[in-house]
């Protein structure tokens, strides 16, 4: 009986671990949906590209994944903004028949990166073996009339602590800078923003920005506990968007939510139906999210809010 | 009995009260006006009537019969037309085959759905604009092929949203000319507009919605002369 | 004269083998035809009734696997999957836009995408069903010659090319582009959106499902990453699409041509080969931006380029 507790709760606390870390992903997309309504089919490659450069840090350099976080978010920052500004913002200019122009133009550029990825680096599965790996903590050890085991990875832990404090450090730029603010006006009301003077260009530009350097703090969390390979990116666009659609399109708190949703209930699926169903699982709820509650968990709370 | 008949129709989006228990009756052959100020409900009221909403309460029956559960096709079928304030011309197709399109709900027959759409263009006066892309029209004929539309599915009551806004003088007054040839046809008509000369001039009853209530009803004249209505609009006219 | 056009290049292609090509040249020309007929196919949901799909992998394996299965389970001929695959495409198409032709835009687009990938880990999973990751091997091939096969894909093209014309110049046609254009306005005039959108996914999906027979038979071996390939299958259907021209009715097969060929051509130098990707994903991109429409939708754009550099 208490060995059924005991894995129950053991995958519970790694699917919660693994939500915290999938939340960042969906963050950065939410934002990006949010405010541009782009739909980012390259979300998964750009974390693809954060984790190569966390790696190679590592293996050229020795700085710790973890510290690579300070590299990778700058420099996906950068790219963000680049393909923002230089494909992107044209796609939208674009006038033609088929309206999914925008979101055909991101699956290009993710063929782009993934398969310069393969070019460069090959397709080798590769990972940062760091000496805190197999680290983790027992609840045995803290209490020794526990009863059953639990236990903590070290790893996975410090990834989860610190995309909390990114979070934390997104939703105080969001809520208390003028930068911040001026986005979630874009996001919510466009032509408000533009009539309240908000530089609505460079806001969208910026904010692809920050939805992908949130990705690329993603990524260099990732490596410590993940194999890396240059495809890798579809499986975590298709996350992104599970946890988006969850969430509520837009909504932080909804990416949130719906990445500790997600999180558990994948560690569920792969410690009760096993690993190849995990794909399955994730298209089903993306699927049955987007007919039955498209406003997400965010609407769910709105009418909560309202009382109706 | 009305052609059209709306009972205490409520609309509510989350806690808000987009319409408020309305209720009126449209009677054949008339043309009826719905007028409020901005954000009244009246359009709102079309998209119930239309079938895009669902009323949260209350019914609404065409000749007796309650369409208020059917979907916009099966609404349209059953001889409800309506045009759309911002209008929706499909834009790569002409004119012509935007109204062979609407024209097949009634024709059997690929030839039959060109003759009535031709006989409508002549009867709209866009006949010699027929193989124009519909997205280079300008405004006025683009409110002219709404209504074009709508008429070759051969409706018995017509929904007219706001197909006076944005047009000059004399535009304005082949509208009316349009408006009253519609309802010789035998085509009943209830219309939203804002002009006020327009409605005042056409209409043989109005009524008046003011945040999503209905506030008076009556002929052109008595709605003038209503406190109530003037309150309402002049209320608006002050705070802005 | 232009009436005639579609019947003379029938008549031209018909005659084509009879000229003598090499077994590669049948084999690319083979796939030309097949894309093509998997590129109008799609052209017919996405170009004219404007929904666009991300994940039309799923009828083209459900189709191929129709073929496979058939062969696998019950020992019969894999041709017969080319009559049972209007059945089977019929449920999964009814199926798949049951879920998501509620959908607008982009999000069709998406839950497409995601449906797609849902019938390749499926069929990866479902070992017994399907073979799995291990696939299926025809062992008995019908012909050795390529010629066979070609005039039954040229049949299927020919069979769809007119199809589709006759569908476009109907009634369904008209309601179609309607529903493309403006769904609200679709709905006022009386047009049932929801049964001619799944009218048109059907039929779609049904054609490529005949194509994804076809590749059973043909190349004699599918397995899952093959045939519900989202890059390889979903995104290239899109591309010959969209290269080609969109919502006309020789755009997939201008794009057909451009996409197997340059797809060749990239394969066969050594050093680019590796790349292919890359160059799709780039070519992606500049049609997107530059010649959103394709080369036949857009063809009035790439006169007045070239008409520019003339007189320069």
């Amino acid at each position: 009986m208490s060995v059924q507790i005991e894995v129950f709760l053991q995958t519970l606390i790694a699917g919660l671990l693994l939500g915290g870390l999938y939340a960042l992903i969906g963050l950065g997309m939410t934002i990006i949906m949010g405010v541009m309504k782009i739909i980012n089919l390259a979300h998964g490659e750009l974390m693809m590209v954060a984790m190569y450069i966390a790696y190679w840090v590592f293996v050229l350099f020795h700085i710790d994944p973890y510290l690579s976080v300070f590299i990778s978010m700058p420099l996906l920052f950068f790219l963000g903004v680049g393909l923002q500004k230089f494909l992107i913002n044209p796609v939208l200019k674009v006038e033609s028949i088929l309206p999914e122009n925008q979101v055909i133009l991101t699956v290009g550029i993710g063929m782009v990166l993934s398969n310069l990825a393969t070019i460069f680096f090959t397709s080798d599965y590769r990972s940062t073996p760091v000496d805190y790996a197999t680290k983790a903590w027992y609840l045995t050890d803290y209490w020794k009339a526990a009863p059953f085991e639990l236990s903590l990875s070290f790893s996975w832990t410090v990834s989860f602590i610190i995309a909390v404090i990114i979070t934390v450090l997104l939703w105080f730029f969001l809520t208390k800078t003028d930068m911040g603010k001026s986005i979630r006006a874009t996001a919510q009301d466009l032509d408000a923003a533009l009539l309240m003077g908000v530089n609505v260009k460079k806001m969208r530009v910026i904010t692809f920005g920050i939805g992908a350097s949130l990705v690329g703090a993603a990524g260099s969390l990732f490596i410590p506990i993940y194999y890396l390979y240059p495809s890798l990116g579809g499986q975590f666009t298709l996350i992104a968007f599970v946890i988006t659609i969850l969430g509520g399109l837009g909504s932080t708190v909804g990416a949130i939510i719906g990445g500790l949703i997600l999180g558990v209930f994948e560690s569920m699926t792969a410690t009760y139906l096993g690993m190849g169903w995990a794909p399955v699982g994730r298209f089903l709820i993306f699927v049955a999210a987007l007919i039955f509650l498209p406003g997400g968990v965010a609407s769910l709370l709105r009418r909560k809010r309202f009382g109706k | 009995m009305s052609l059209l008949e709306l009972r205490g129709i409520s609309k509510f989006f989350g806690g808000l009260a987009a319409l408020n228990s309305v209720s009126f009756g449209v009677n054949k052959g008339e043309i009826f006006g719905l007028i409020g100020p901005n954000g009244a409900g009246k359009t709102t009221l079309f998209n119930v009537v239309n079938g895009f909403y669902k009323p949260s309460k209350g019914e609404v029956l065409f000749n007796g019969r309650k369409i208020s559960n059917l979907k916009p096709h099966q609404i349209c079928g059953l001889g409800i037309a309506r045009t759309f304030q911002v209008v929706k011309p499909l834009q790569r197709m002409t004119v012509l085959d935007n109204v062979i399109a609407s024209a097949f709900l009634r024709a059997k027959s690929k030839d039959q759905a060109e003759e009535i759409a031709v006989e409508t263009l002549q009867f709209s006066g866009l006949y010699d604009d027929r193989n124009i892309k519909s997205k280079s029209l300008p405004l006025g004929k683009r409110k002219r092929l709404e209504i074009a539309r709508a008429l070759a599915t051969k409706p018995e009551l017509l929904l007219f949203d706001e197909s006076c806004a944005g047009l000059n003088p004399s535009e304005l007054n082949e509208s009316i000319e349009i408006i009253k040839k519609v309802r010789e046809r035998g085509v009943t008509i209830l219309i939203i507009e804002h002009h006020m000369k327009v409605i005042m001039s056409i209409s043989d009853r109005v009524v008046v919605l003011n945040y999503g209530e209905k506030i008076a009803e009556g002929t052109p004249m008595e709605i003038a002369n209503n406190p109530l209505v003037i309150e309402a609009y002049l209320g608006d006219a002050q705070s802005a | 004269m232009k009436r005639f056009l579609p019947l003379i290049i029938l008549a031209l292609l018909v005659i084509l083998p009879l000229i003598g090509l090499s077994t590669y040249m049948m084999h690319i020309v083979i796939l030309v035809i097949m894309w093509s007929v998997i590129g109008m196919a799609w052209n017919l949901l996405g170009g004219y009734c404007g929904q666009v799909s991300f994940g039309h992998a799923a009828y083209f394996g459900a189709g191929a696997y129709t073929a496979g299965i058939l062969y696998f389970k019950l020992g019969l001929s894999p041709w017969w999957g080319l009559p049972l695959t209007i059945i089977v495409v019929t449920v999964v198409s009814l199926f798949i836009g049951f879920l998501c032709l509620r959908l607008r835009g982009p999000f069709f687009a998406l839950a497409t995408l995601a449906m797609g990938e849902v019938f390749r880990v499926t069929s990866e999973n479902l070992v017994d069903f399907t073979g799995g990751d291990l696939g299926i091997l025809i062992q008995e091939r019908t012909w050795v010659e390529k010629i066979w096969y070609y005039y039954i894909i040229l049949f299927i093209a020919a069979g769809t090319f007119f199809l589709i014309k006759k569908v476009i110049e109907s009634k369904l046609g008209y309601y179609f582009v309607a529903i493309r254009e403006d769904q609200d306005a679709a709905e006022s005039l009386g047009i049932n959106t929801t049964l001619y959108k799944t009218i048109a996914l059907c039929l779609s999906g049904i054609l490529t499902g005949f194509a994804g027979a076809f590749y059973t038979n043909y190349m004699g071996y599918i397995d899952p990453k093959v045939v519900f390939a989202l890059h390889d299958i979903s995104i290239v259907t899109i591309m010959v699409v969209m290269v080609g021209g969109v919502a006309t009715y020789w755009g997939p097969v201008i794009g057909a041509i451009i996409m197997v060929f340059l797809a060749e051509i990239i394969r066969s130098i050594p050093w680019l080969g590796v790349a292919h990707h890359t160059f799709f994903g780039i070519l992606l991109i500049v049609i997107i931006i530059f010649l959103s429409n394709g080369i036949a939708g857009d063809f009035p754009k790439i006169k007045r380029l070239f008409r520019i550099r003339g007189t320069s």
